[in-house]
């Protein structure tokens, strides 16, 4: 199993992303300029500040020629994992629901925070428990989660809310308390915590694994029997 | 283009000049919203609308409005 991680200019997490992957697989960079994805089975899109910023977060990323590659990928049933910067991407790229704000404290946030996972059977959840809380650390200015209230309705009825903070700790004023998302096929997930900065105790946390092995479990199982581990345990 | 928070989106930025002002001695100051304006030249005005829509708004979030100057 291979990941793909993006780098456009002005990413800045890209290495800590591609390093968590390769900790549960094989990983390599993908250049925002090149439409070919590498034969990778899922994209991670990693944080930072893609085209600097300009006009709004991840609002010029979306058009560059890896996201259509990326499209085609989400589309044709492909995993991709939007983290901070990348999940504005993907939001502002409509793969995902919904569109992040300027913090309701207007401030720049960096802290630890803790983050419950709602559903433990999507494919990046899968190896983590219902209810689980992980620590892992959030660093963004513009993270507030919103969607207008018949999307979360319908995202509540879809099950697509994966992550929320947990009580106390939703830290930028995000709508019911949201950390990450996922499109209505399960397929496509985005979150505002950075779950690559916490792989290692050294750094305070390994909770975030959680992420990319679950990721690298389901592609794994679906190669060996050519099913999709997360369809088959949706079924059953 | 004049780009703005949707009415009812909570505008931190708004907030933030809403309480410097009285602070400066300016009473009387509500319901500040703090937007944007891209300037630009075109040759088909017909197209600013879904210059809007596609790039230069997210209209899940932002009102425009705009207005066209003649050179």
């Amino acid at each position: 199993m291979k990941f793909g991680v993006v780098r456009f200019p002005g990413s800045c997490d890209e290495t800590d992303a591609l390093l968590a992957c390769r900790r549960y697989a094989d990983a390599e960079i993908l250049w925002h300029g090149d439409r070919d994805l590498h034969g990778v089975d899922a994209v991670v899109v990693p944080g930072g500040f893609s085209y600097g910023d300009y006009l709004r977060v991840g609002a010029i990323a979306r058009f560059s020629p890896v996201m259509e590659a990326v499209g085609e990928l989400a589309a044709s049933g492909g995993h991709v994992l939007g983290i901070c910067n990348g999940f504005q991407v993907l939001c502002e790229a409509g793969l995902l629901p919904g569109a992040l704000l300027p913090n309701a404290g207007r401030r720049f946030l960096c802290r630890q925070v803790g983050v419950e996972v709602v559903r433990a059977d999507s494919p990046f959840t899968r190896v983590a428990a219902p209810g689980q809380i992980l620590s892992i650390p959030v660093k963004h200015t513009t993270g507030r989660y919103y969607a207008p209230g018949e999307v979360l309705e319908s995202m509540n009825a879809h099950g697509q809310i994966i992550l929320r903070y947990a009580e106390g700790h939703n830290p930028n004023g995000s709508v019911g308390d949201v950390a990450g998302v996922s499109n209505q096929a399960g397929n496509v997930m985005g979150l505002m915590p950075h779950p690559e900065h916490a792989v290692d105790a050294l750094t305070g946390s390994e909770d975030g694994g959680v992420i990319f092995e679950s990721l690298a479990r389901v592609v794994d199982a679906a190669d060996e029997t050519g099913i999709r581990a997360d369809l088959v345990d949706d079924a059953a | 283009m004049l780009i703005r928070p949707k009415e009812g989106i909570l505008d931190p930025q708004g907030q933030a000049v809403e309480r410097a002002l009285p602070a400066l001695g300016f009473a009387g100051v509500e319901e500040v919203r703090v937007g944007r304006v891209v300037e630009l030249e075109v040759e088909d005005a017909s197209l600013l609308d879904a210059m809007c829509q596609k790039l230069l708004a997210n209209p899940l979030v932002e009102d425009y409005e705009i207005q066209l100057v003649d050179p």
